[in-house]
Parts: structure tokens; C-alpha cells; sequence
């Protein structure tokens, strides 16, 4: 390192998602759709001095085998109207919703970001997706209609059209491009941020560029001290391109955290988690989503299953895939024939493992150390349990990283790009 | 004891350049605890894609809302035209969970040119054409409500199982404009379904009615809870409300459009004249939409002064005896119309018994 002054991180809350990360079997696991649920885990961040709170989105019920996937929770309000009702009861946390840019059109979706930036006073981000299957399509009026090829022809259009409305003064907007062909003017004027907040979240190349011409923060999945530092050099170098500093974007990979007195207390926390993140039926659908085939039958305790993955198969929907399926159940044979697992076991050490595991002092130490080292600028985390997991967090580890000297003490700004360091966007 | 009347009262400013607060959260949370002083059952929030007047997203605007006040129902208006169903009926539903069953929705349609260049999509359509898609969005929204059976969820640990999947329904709704595959992604909202609002005139009802006019009334008999009736005079209104209540039923709740611009100071002609609106007997309405030359101005003079002489005549509830605005309207929870089926992919229900069930 560097004597460069210390880098001061960011943080965000993720309330707890869809996906086998969050334990509803745990008795202190309350409501995932109640508005008390939301209030809880908006106002820990808020007492913690966090950036912001994160929503994600998915726009059609997962499937497997032709059948709603039923083992995670499932079932999710609507971000941008749950985001305006947080921004009554919390007063300078950032309020942040995936919103997909396939399945939307701009006017709207300026107008709604515009308003609840208005209503929150400067805190509003858009998380911009781009999932355009063709499933997810069935429910809405177009369908599957943009190709894969153009997710983000489309989104950077959208987003620059987002800019143009939010700039636009009495004139209005005159807009004709491949995407769009409008013309038209908000009934609102510019948003108190200037524009709202723009956060990524798309991790292929396609993906990687678009952050770096158009964000301003990346949500990456790149959790580990080694993947974040690639991941954070390889975005930052693009930024120049566009002629934006390193400062302009801010990465935050997404991250789980267990917490406990002692390290070994927290260790053996994790691993009971991970068995409750990770039962028999879990395993199953989890090798499904690699194999592209129906699994029901395997023995869960036994080894892996001995065919090879079908990687064009459409078993599983409505979930982004990760990387070539034959190359993934070759890896992770590797593993389970060095530690001889079984399937089951093998599941629980690859996919549960969380990221910070520790006391408050062990895990504050590698947060600050990540960050300083360039893995990341800071972290959205995602707890385990809805509403109470963020509660331990920031009563043990938020007052270890104020002492350290690396996270504010206290709201300095009132806007979401204050609490980030981004400047107010110029009007073009 | 004389039947209560059905108040409700519109939040929105009429257009002044420098009218204050329109993008001030504060403004619209003092206007509802103002209308919960009066004890009215709702207010409405109007929205278009129009740029004038300067106003926020309606149904945004009633969220910010939501947790400063407990018991007003809040109806935005939102509008099906350029809008995704799917979108629609998440809101809506969303805006129910975080008022904890006070939501409701004023079914609008974009009839400018100016709205349908500001998307891009398709060019403008006539009325009727409008109101019959607004009527297939209100269908597919109240299919997704009810897409999840209110005990869906059952977190049961024996078999690792969250929901029972059985009890999720796909809706297959096909329409000329969209066809929606479902389930919701949201669950069923506390009231099952939000109260479903259409404003007609009584020109609508009328012998000589334009298409747009006839579609519009076609859409609340078959989906509205609630109409809010614009008639000229008594006589029209009277005859335009037994019109709709014959053809939609007596669950149906009329309520007429009235002003209701009244002055800071007691001005005693003027409220004498509301008032004697209010009372009046015969109206063939279950009571009124009040609209407000100055919300923030007329919503106190009506929570200090009209309430409390209504309350005195037995015509106004003295305080909420329910928590959601189904409760206030004195309309049942509807249960789900797939809670019988017995499979997860059923056929949709054929519209007859549709129009039974969304009655
Ligand atoms: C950390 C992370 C979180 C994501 N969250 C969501 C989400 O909530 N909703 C969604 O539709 N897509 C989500 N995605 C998917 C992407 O947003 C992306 O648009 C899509 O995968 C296509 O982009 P890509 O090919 O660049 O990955 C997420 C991706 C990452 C890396």
C-alpha cells in the first residue's frame, strides 16, 4: 500500500432476496412483504449511516421443470412505490430499486425515478437490468421481443434518454434514435440530484462498459479479495475512455456477512447457517440449474450426478445463468473428488460460503482491508435473515469502522451523491 | 339512524404557477391528515402523462403518503394507455401492502398526442377503443391480485417449501392490446383486491352517448367498486345513478362529484349551501367526490366545520370503526376467484361469471 489517505467505504443494505441466501425456516425470520419488514431494515441502515438501501427486482416468478420454484421465498412488492413509502419514515438514506430497461419505457420511468427523487429529497438511484428473455416477456405487452445482443443497445439509449428528460427545461425533449423516437416533457422539474443515482449490475464485457460509461455505482458479484481486485482494475481502467476519473464510479460487490463474539463462534454460526441455506431439496435444485436436467431421483448424500450437463437446456427460468455449465460441473467435480463430498456437501461449500465471517473486530479489519487494497469501494450487504439481519452489523461493526477512520460518523450531505462523493451532473 | 354517508375529497391543487409544495412530500401528508380529520373513506390524486399541470407521479405521491396518516384510503389515478398492465397491477398492490389495505385505483386512459409522442409506441386511439383496453388492464390487475391465494405462503420446514405452489395461479389472460401470463410476483394484497374506481358523466349514461362515453360506463359496471358521477344537476344525477345501479348491482358505491370550495373564515351561505348538498335526501347516491378550489384551505374548513355538523345529524361516522377502505366503503374482502381450482393452470373463468365475481 500506498501512503495515500485512507479510502473511506460505502455500504448498503440489500433487503434480503429470493434466492437460497436468505433462511426462512429461522424463527426470527418475519415478513417478506409486510411494510414493517421494509421500515426495520431501512431504518438500521439509516441509524448506521448507510448510502443507501437496495431493492432487486424480478419480473416473472422463477421456474424449474415447468413448475414455480418453491424452496426460497418468493413474492416481492413493487420497489419504487415500497422506496417512496421508506422515504417517509427515514430521512437521509439513499433509497435504490432495480427497474429493468427492456420491460419499461423512458418517459415513464424518468417521471417515476424524477418523483420519488423529488419525494425523498435528492435520494433516489435506478439499478438498471437488462434480463430480455423471452419468459419473462409473456407478462408484459411485447413479449420476448429485444434480442439478447441488444440488452444494452437498448438500456444506454434508455438511460441517455432518462438524462434528457431529466435535464430538459421548458423546450422539452426531442429524441430519434434506433431505441426510441419521442418527444415529450416531464411534468416535474429537474430532480433535486440532478439525475437520480445510476447503479449496474451486469457482469459481461457488454455489461463492464456500460458501468464505465454510464454509472455511477457497479454492483458486482466479485466478493473475494482476489476477483474484486481484478474486477475493480479491469472497470476502473475503462473509465478513461470516457473521460472520467476513478472517482466518478463506485464498486460495490455484493456480500454476506456472519457475526458472533469470538471468530470460531462466528465460523461455526456459518456453517450452521449454510445447513439451513442448504437443505436436500435445495442441493437438488441446485445441481438442476447446472445440469439442465430433471435430478429429482439423485440421492442428494450420494456423488455427483454422472452425466454431463445439457448446456442448451431450458429447464430452469427466470434466473440469470453464470458461465458455461459443462466447465462449471467439470470444476466442481475437481472439488468434490479432492475433498470427497457428496452432493450435497459438495453444494454447501461452494454456493453458501459467506463472505465476511468473523467478530466485529475480525470482520471490520477485512472490510477496511478490502477496500484499501482496491477490491472494492465499499459493499452492499445482504443479510440473511429478514428483518432483524443487518441489527448486529451495525451495532457491533459500523462503530469499529468509525474508529478506524473509514465511515462517517454522521450524514455530511442530504442527497444520496453527497453521501457517495459524486458531483451534481451538469446539465447538458 | 339515518344511512352514513360515502365522502371522499380530490388532493389536487388547481393550477397556479406558484402553488406551493406540489413536489414537497409534506404538502400531500398534511392534505390527508386533514381529510382524516373529516373522517372521509378516500381521498383521489389525479395523474396523466400530460406535461401540465407540474405535478409528481400520483400513486408515488400517495406512497410518500402512506405512513404518515393510518386510516384515509388513497386512490391515485393511474392510467392503462401507454402503461404495462403487469406494472400496474404490482403498484397498485404494492401501494396496498404499505398502507396496509388503504389502496385504491381511479382507472384513467391517455387521450393526447402529446402523451402518445412522449412514448413513442403507437399513435393516439379513439375513446372507446381506450376504455375497452382499460378495461382488459383492470381485468389482468384484478386476475394478478388474486393470482396468489391468500394462504400461499406456508414456510413449511419438512419439506424445504416456502409457498404451496398449488395455490399460484397463471392468469393467461389474452386481449387485443396485451396478453399477461402471470402469477403476480407480489402476493395478494391485504383488502384481496384494491378498491377498483371509474369516473363517469351523466352524459355518459346518456340516450346520445359517444363511444368513448358508453365504453367508459361498460368499464365501471363490469370492474368499478366504486363511481365517481359528474351529473349538472339533481334531476340528471338521480336519474344517471338508478341507471347504473340497476345495471351494476347494489354493491356498487355511487358517489357524486361535487364542489366543495368553501372559505378559511366561517362564511355561513357557503357552508349552509354545502351542507344542504350533503343532506339532501333522494339523491339516489351513496355520497360525494368533493373537489377544492384550495385543498389545503377547504379540507380544514371541512374537517372543522362540515364534519362536525354531519357527525351532529348521524350522516358521518365519528371516528373509523375499520382499518382498510374496503372496511370504510362497507365492501367485503372478495375472496380469490382460483381459491376453488383445483389445478395450478386452470382455464380462465369465462367473462359472465367474471363480471359476477368482480361485482
Ligand atoms: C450482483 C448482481 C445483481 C443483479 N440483480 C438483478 C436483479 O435484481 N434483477 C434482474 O433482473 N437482474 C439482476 N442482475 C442481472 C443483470 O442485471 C444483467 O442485466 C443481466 O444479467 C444481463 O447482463 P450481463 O450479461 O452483463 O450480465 C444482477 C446481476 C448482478 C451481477
Amino acid at each position: 500500500m500506498t501512503d495515500r489517505p485512507l479510502k473511506q467505504i460505502h455500504l448498503a443494505a440489500h433487503f434480503p432476496g429470493v434466492n437460497n441466501t436468505t433462511v426462512w425456516s429461522d424463527p426470527a425470520s418475519g415478513s417478506h412483504i409486510e411494510f414493517a419488514s421494509f421500515r426495520h431494515l431501512a431504518q438500521t441502515a439509516e441509524r448506521g449511516k448507510f448510502d443507501f438501501f437496495f431493492l432487486a427486482e424480478g419480473l416473472r416468478l422463477r421456474e424449474s421443470k415447468g413448475r414455480i420454484h418453491d424452496l426460497d421465498v418468493v413474492g416481492r412488492p413493487e420497489s419504487i412505490t415500497v422506496l417512496n413509502a421508506l422515504a417517509a419514515v427515514t430521512e437521509r438514506l439513499g433509497l435504490a430499486a432495480t427497474v429493468n430497461a427492456t420491460f419499461n419505457e423512458p418517459y415513464e420511468l424518468a417521471r417515476r425515478f424524477a418523483s420519488l427523487d423529488h419525494l425523498s429529497g435528492g435520494r433516489a438511484a435506478w439499478n438498471v437490468v437488462t434480463s430480455s428473455d423471452a419468459f419473462t416477456g409473456e407478462n408484459f405487452r411485447r413479449g420476448g421481443y429485444l434480442d439478447r445482443a441488444d440488452r444494452y443497445t437498448r438500456a444506454a439509449e434508455f438511460v441517455q434518454l432518462a438524462r434528457e428528460f431529466w435535464d430538459a427545461g421548458e423546450d422539452g425533449v426531442r429524441h430519434r434514435g434506433p431505441q426510441f423516437d419521442v418527444e415529450g416533457r416531464l411534468s416535474l422539474p429537474r430532480p433535486p440530484q440532478g439525475h437520480p443515482v445510476v447503479i449496474q449490475a451486469g457482469d459481461s464485457d457488454e455489461g463492464r462498459e456500460f458501468a464505465a460509461a454510464t454509472a455511477d455505482v457497479v454492483f458486482s458479484r466479485h466478493s473475494t479479495l482476489a476477483d474484486g481486485q481484478a474486477f475493480h482494475a479491469d472497470v476502473k481502467r475503462r473509465l478513461a475512455a470516457y473521460g472520467r476519473k476513478p472517482d466518478e464510479l463506485k464498486i460495490m460487490p455484493g456480500v454476506t456477512f456472519v457475526l458472533a463474539d469470538t471468530d470460531a463462534e462466528a465460523a461455526e454460526r456459518a456453517t450452521a447457517i449454510r445447513r439451513a441455506q442448504v437443505g436436500p431439496q435445495t442441493t437438488i435444485a441446485f445441481l438442476e440449474q447446472v445440469w439442465g436436467v430433471d435430478l429429482s431421483d439423485h440421492d442428494p448424500d450420494g456423488p455427483l450426478p454422472a452425466v454431463d450437463p445439457d448446456p442448451d437446456s431450458a429447464l430452469v427460468q427466470g434466473r440469470v445463468r453464470h458461465g458455461d455449465p459443462l466447465a462449471v460441473a467439470r470444476r466442481w467435480r475437481a472439488v468434490a473428488a479432492e475433498k470427497n463430498l457428496t452432493s450435497h456437501e459438495l453444494v454447501i461449500e461452494l454456493t453458501g460460503r459467506q463472505s465476511f465471517i468473523g467478530s466485529p473486530a475480525t470482520v471490520a479489519a477485512q472490510i477496511d482491508h478490502f477496500v484499501q487494497n482496491d477490491a472494492a469501494d465499499g459493499f452492499i450487504l445482504v443479510p440473511h435473515l429478514t428483518p432483524g439481519g443487518l441489527d448486529e452489523f451495525v451495532d457491533g461493526v459500523v462503530p469499529l469502522l468509525q474508529e478506524r477512520g473509514v465511515f462517517r460518523t454522521d450524514y455530511t450531505g442530504r442527497t444520496l451523491r453527497d453521501h457517495l462523493g459524486l458531483p451534481l451532473p451538469g446539465r447538458r | 339512524m339515518p344511512r352514513q354517508l360515502h365522502l371522499s375529497a380530490a388532493l389536487d391543487s388547481p393550477e397556479s404557477p406558484d402553488s406551493p409544495g406540489r413536489f414537497d412530500a409534506g404538502h400531500y401528508a398534511a392534505l390527508a391528515r386533514l381529510a382524516e380529520r373529516a373522517t372521509l373513506d378516500f381521498v383521489t390524486l389525479d395523474d396523466s402523462f400530460a406535461a401540465e399541470p407540474s405535478r409528481p407521479d400520483a400513486l408515488a405521491a400517495l406512497a410518500r403518503t402512506a405512513p404518515l396518516t393510518g386510516r384515509v384510503g388513497l386512490v391515485p389515478t393511474v392510467t392503462t394507455t401507454h402503461t404495462e398492465p403487469f406494472h400496474t397491477s404490482i403498484s397498485v398492490n404494492t401501494l396496498d401492502w404499505v398502507s396496509e389495505g388503504r389502496a385504491g385505483w381511479l382507472v384513467g386512459v391517455s387521450t393526447t398526442e402529446a402523451e402518445a409522442r412522449a412514448f413513442g409506441r403507437r399513435p393516439v386511439a379513439p375513446e372507446d377503443e381506450l376504455w375497452a383496453e382499460a378495461a382488459d388492464a383492470v381485468e389482468v390487475a384484478a386476475r394478478l391480485w388474486d393470482s396468489w391465494e391468500d394462504d400461499a405462503e406456508i414456510r413449511d420446514t419438512a419439506t424445504g417449501r416456502f409457498i404451496d405452489r398449488d395455490k399460484l395461479h397463471y392468469v393467461d389472460f389474452e386481449g387485443p392490446h396485451f396478453s399477461v401470463r402471470g402469477p403476480s410476483i407480489t402476493p395478494r394484497p391485504p383488502q384481496g383486491r384494491p378498491v377498483v374506481v371509474v369516473p363517469v358523466t351523466a352524459a355518459d349514461l346518456a340516450p346520445d352517448a359517444s363511444p368513448g362515453g358508453r365504453a367508459r360506463v361498460a368499464t365501471a359496471i363490469r370492474h368499478a367498486d366504486v363511481v365517481l358521477l359528474d351529473a349538472p344537476d339533481r334531476a340528471t344525477r338521480l336519474s344517471a345513478a338508478t341507471d347504473l345501479r340497476l345495471r351494476a348491482g347494489e354493491s356498487l358505491r355511487i358517489l357524486a362529484r361535487l364542489d366543495a370550495t368553501l372559505s378559511a373564515l366561517p362564511d355561513r351561505a357557503a357552508d349552509e349551501r354545502l351542507l344542504a348538498e350533503l343532506t339532501a335526501t333522494g339523491t339516489g347516491v351513496d355520497g360525494f367526490h368533493l373537489a377544492t378550489a384550495d385543498p389545503l384551505r377547504d379540507l380544514a374548513a371541512l374537517a372543522d366545520r362540515i364534519a362536525p355538523a354531519l357527525r351532529a345529524a348521524g350522516l358521518l361516522r365519528d371516528e373509523y370503526t375499520g382499518r382498510t377502505l374496503r372496511d370504510h366503503l362497507g365492501l367485503a374482502r372478495p375472496t380469490s376467484r382460483y381459491a376453488a381450482a383445483p389445478l395450478s393452470s386452470p382455464a380462465a373463468p369465462t367473462a359472465p361469471a367474471l363480471a359476477e365475481v368482480t361485482r
